[in-house]
């Protein structure tokens, strides 16, 4: 596939159709902050961001792309079958007795690098292989997709002050900021405030950007991956958890609500 | 023995500091925790080796990250912060990460049981053996002679996987020549007995050692097995071993009945058939604040020589004759 062809905003509206659709066959799977994270994924693998080989998933030429908002990344599901990392088909049976596809992503999926249900590990793993790749004198970059209220696990401030202190610049963390956790917004329960200002405290180069403007996102990927400043780099990604479902998008309830089925039949009938 | 007694970990890092010169894939991470072999490992080893700072959590997972990029990564701080502190991301990133990916992390924690002897129940470690051997994926390796524990570094580049490796903090007498033990036993017999076995492991084989050597001068001859290789040792070979036993006593230096080396021998003879009857000898499960020798601490939990010989008398004595 050669994705510098690929319309993204076209890509993306076919990833949350086939979001819908996965969750709609799946309703274990957390559908509203697999919506909130789509343009992202859709900018890191097909806007020329992220190097990669379906066919060789663990690679050592790849880019290292940790998705530490594990369970929600469903739509990394539609993305990665779209690449050949495994058949189309496997779509049709997530959640069911031999699949790979689980409710929360597992390294066993191709594509999968780490081990991400539990929040908070992504960006502590993906510091230590930034540094080893340092150290091995590679120029393949780690990126990280992290939720704002994962942000939480006081494990990621230490990786945070440990990046900066190395000066990891091959390490980049995209935060999907939408501002909800399981029981409401994150202002309410513990605010990070700016996380820009706290970030650029932390020693950080960062830039906000709107995360479903998915080619604000590319452009802003692409001028992170090009910078080599000495520091780690952050984009902060303002998101709308369970974006384009009626009900759901931007309800403080939104993680654990699953959308009626003839409600996700009529929104793919109305947005083919 | 003419060996000079040496501190566990200053010879197991003298081994990796040694391999470090040629192995170009060892790294080396503290959590802010040093020892002067450990200055010539940052000195001469710059690029290998990182200090995270007191920060257990991410020691860990840097460590994973670092072996997932290839790296034979030694980790090393205190023993119960780098087992407790962090036992979240030691179970996801490496022993349930190890389930799918080739990795190799050595985690040498430091100051098994009370030999942090004034430091107080934050520093001293009775928990360690239950929670690690509750991992699947993770060698628990336990020395008592830094012999022993120069030896585990083969063990530890030899094969991959997660392993804990819990190490005394004090210099303890020398029981082994460099050839003994043999590593893949997993265990080594010190004596053979007639009725009772004694099976220690780290610093209760010397108490251990000391109690089998009263009670021959009382007339009762009792085997003492070292047990190094909780998790991973040979099973036949450790059958063969107790098999003539009509007694088994474990002594360990962490709490009694809470799934330690008493728990895993239960379900050895249990699962294997034997007959013997067993007693174990463990810390009390209460956490204490005594100040006192390491002898005399041991003696108020139930772990001390005299406490031990009386009740290795008695079971000696309760079993059918």
């Amino acid at each position: 596939m050669n994705v510098s062809l690929i319309d993204l905003r076209e890509k993306s509206h076919w990833v949350w159709r086939e979001t819908l659709a996965v969750h709609r066959r799946a309703p274990e799977t957390r559908l509203a902050s697999s919506l909130s994270s789509i343009e992202i994924f859709v900018a890191l693998y097909y806007g020329g961001v992220l190097r990669f080989d379906p066919a060789q998933p663990l690679a050592e030429h790849r880019d290292r792309c940790i998705i530490s908002k594990g369970h929600g990344s469903i739509c990394m599901y539609p993305i990665l079958a779209d690449l050949g990392y495994f058949p189309i088909e496997e779509l049709q049976r997530v959640c069911q007795v031999g699949s790979f596809l689980g409710g929360i992503p597992d390294p066993v999926i191709p594509g999968y690098e780490t081990v991400n249900g539990s929040l908070g590990h992504g960006l502590g793993v993906a510091t230590g292989m930034a540094l080893g790749l340092k150290r091995k004198g590679s120029d393949r970059s780690v990126f990280v997709v992290s939720g704002d209220g994962e942000l939480h696990e006081g494990a990621n401030w230490e990786a945070i002050m440990f990046a900066s202190q190395h000066k990891l610049d091959n390490l980049h963390l995209i935060i999907d900021d939408n501002r909800i956790s399981m029981l409401g917004y994150t202002d309410d329960i513990v605010s990070h405030g700016s996380l820009l200002e706290r970030l650029s405290a932390f020693g950080w180069d960062c830039l906000e950007v709107d995360g479903h403007d998915v080619l604000a996102v590319q452009a802003a990927l692409l001028t992170m991956k090009a910078s080599c400043a000495g520091k780690p780099k952050a984009l902060i990604a303002g998101t709308l958890k369970g974006r384009g479902v009626p009900g759901l998008e931007n309800a403080p309830l939104s993680h654990i609500m699953n959308p009626k089925p003839e409600l996700i039949d009529s929104l793919l009938e109305q947005n083919p | 023995m003419s060996v000079k007694a040496l501190a566990m970990r200053d010879v197991l890092l003298d081994r990796i500091w040694q391999a470090m010169a040629t192995d170009q894939k060892i790294f080396f991470v503290s959590a802010d925790f040093g020892s002067p072999i450990l200055d010539k490992i940052r000195a001469d080893f710059p690029e290998r080796f990182v200090n995270v700072g007191i920060a257990e959590q991410n020691l860990i997972n840097v460590s994973a990250g670092l072996a997932l990029e290839g790296y034979t990564v030694f980790a090393y701080a205190i023993a119960p912060f780098i087992t407790m502190r962090c036992y979240e991301q030691i179970r996801v990133s490496l022993a349930l990460l190890s389930e799918v990916r080739p990795m190799n992390v050595n985690l040498i924690g430091v100051g098994a049981g009370y030999s942090y002897v004034v430091s107080g129940p934050t520093h001293q470690c009775y928990e360690d053996i239950t929670l690690m051997r509750a991992l699947p994926n993770f060698k628990v390796l336990s020395p008592s002679d830094h012999v022993c524990a120069g030896r585990l570094f083969d063990r530890c580049v030899g094969a991959m996987g997660p392993k804990y490796l819990r190490l005394d903090a004090q210099v303890l007498p020398v029981l082994y020549l460099a050839d003994t033990p043999d590593m893949d036993a997993g265990f080594h017999i010190h004596r053979r007995g007639e009725r009772v076995c004694l099976v220690a492991t780290g610093y209760m084989l010397h108490s251990a050692l000391k109690v089998a050597e009263k009670l021959a001068m009382a007339g009762h001859s009792v085997g003492v097995i070292d047990l190094f290789d909780i998790a991973d040792f040979s099973a036949d070979r450790l059958q063969a071993a107790l098999s003539s036993y009509a007694g088994i006593v474990t002594l360990e230096e962490g709490f009694r009945g809470r799934g330690g080396v008493d728990a895993m021998l239960f379900e050895f003879i249990a699962r294997r058939g034997l007959a013997a009857r067993m007693l174990n000898i463990g810390v009390e499960g209460a956490y204490r604040f005594e100040l006192g020798s390491r002898e005399e601490l041991h003696e108020q939990v139930g772990i001390g020589p005299e406490f031990i010989l009386k009740s290795v008398t008695t079971f000696i004595q309760s079993l059918p004759k």
